[in-house]
């Protein structure tokens, strides 16, 4: 297990903010088109977060017109420009996954 | 003409991934190859057959039968756990002499290799798990038979069931190989390969890695 660790420490990001289930973040991410290069961010709650190390991933929800959308972030991803915490809100579950059956403002 | 390739003996260690260059995240199994004792060099049958018998991770001698230590203490090597042959061509075969040590460097990013193991033993599995039957609908007064494989054969001819209808028995712990499996990384100091994709067997379990016998290596390919 050790060496395992030893080779996803290469892959690890420094400066990732602290953030919990429930907190709003902005992530960044690069979107290749063609040459260029640009950032595009993803605003939405963090439902879950998954996984240790260089696995560890992030399921945020959003709701984009009215439609849910959701998007699992690879949180070590060099693809990830950037993280913000956008807002922080205290939860009392490890995974928000109740909120995909309530729309509109029952979100909250 | 049928081509032998180089192989490494090694045990994997468990499953991970990373991130290419391009941002792409891999799944990787990561196997220590090596170090291989070459124990003995095997050939015979007027020069068509030639072979390496690789040792892979030092033991006790207490714990290996009393011909075992004695092949091992003429070889001049520890007692290992893991003693395989590998086939080779001539050619290749004279690059080779008995205590030589060879490890994961051998291969290369990029290479394709084929790995075998024992795969985990699902035990005494039906012919759903075992054979990707479909099985019985819930309804229409169903009783008693959602997983079973229905009918195994015809009528008093042939009278008799044909070989290789699927059935239930044993799954897993077998001998089971996956082919053309890409090496992501080596790291030859540590001997250890990243290999694309899942390997067969448990985390600690004993592989053998082949240079894969349906594509070319890089080094070919040039």
């Amino acid at each position: 297990m050790r060496i395992i660790e030893e080779i996803g420490k290469v892959y690890l990001k420094k400066g990732l903010p602290e953030f919990r289930v429930g907190d709003t973040l902005k992530v960044h991410v690069k979107i290749r088109e063609g040459e260029k290069e640009r950032l595009q961010a993803f605003t939405g709650q963090v439902i879950g977060r998954k996984g240790s190390g260089v696995n560890a991933s992030a399921t945020l929800r959003k709701i984009s017109y009215g439609e849910g959308v959701e998007r699992v972030f690879l949180l070590n991803s060099p693809m990830i420009a950037r993280i913000e915490v956008a807002k922080r809100e205290p939860v009392r579950r490890a995974k928000l996954y109740y909120t995909r059956e309530k729309t509109g403002g029952k979100t909250r | 003409m049928k081509k032998y390739k180089m192989g490494l003996l090694g045990k994997k260690l468990g499953m991970t991934q990373i991130f290419t260059d391009d941002g792409k995240a891999v799944q990787v199994t990561v196997v220590q190859a090596g170090p291989c004792t070459i124990v003995q060099l095997k050939s015979g049958n007027a020069g068509a057959y030639h072979a390496l018998q690789l040792g892979f991770e030092a033991g006790k001698a207490k714990s290996l039968t009393k011909p075992l230590q004695g092949h091992f203490a003429k070889a001049g090597t520890p007692p290992f756990k893991f003693l395989r042959e590998v086939r080779v061509s001539g050619d290749e075969f004279k690059n080779y002499a008995a205590g030589q040590v060879i490890g994961a460097a051998i291969f290369e990013e990029g290479d394709f290799v084929d790995v075998s193991g024992i795969s985990k033993g699902k035990g005494y599995a039906g012919v759903i798990k075992r054979h990707h039957f479909h099985g019985f609908g819930a309804s229409h007064g169903t009783h008693e038979y959602f997983r079973h494989g229905g009918s195994i054969g015809q009528h008093s001819f042939p009278g008799r069931v044909f070989k290789g209808v699927g059935m239930a028995g044993q799954l897993g712990n077998a001998r089971a190989t996956v082919q053309n499996l890409e090496i992501v990384k080596v790291i030859g100091d540590k001997n250890l390969l990243l290999i694309g994709g899942a390997v067969p067997g448990a985390n600690g379990s004993y592989l053998v890695i082949k240079k894969a016998i349906k594509k070319r290596t890089r080094a070919e390919r040039k």
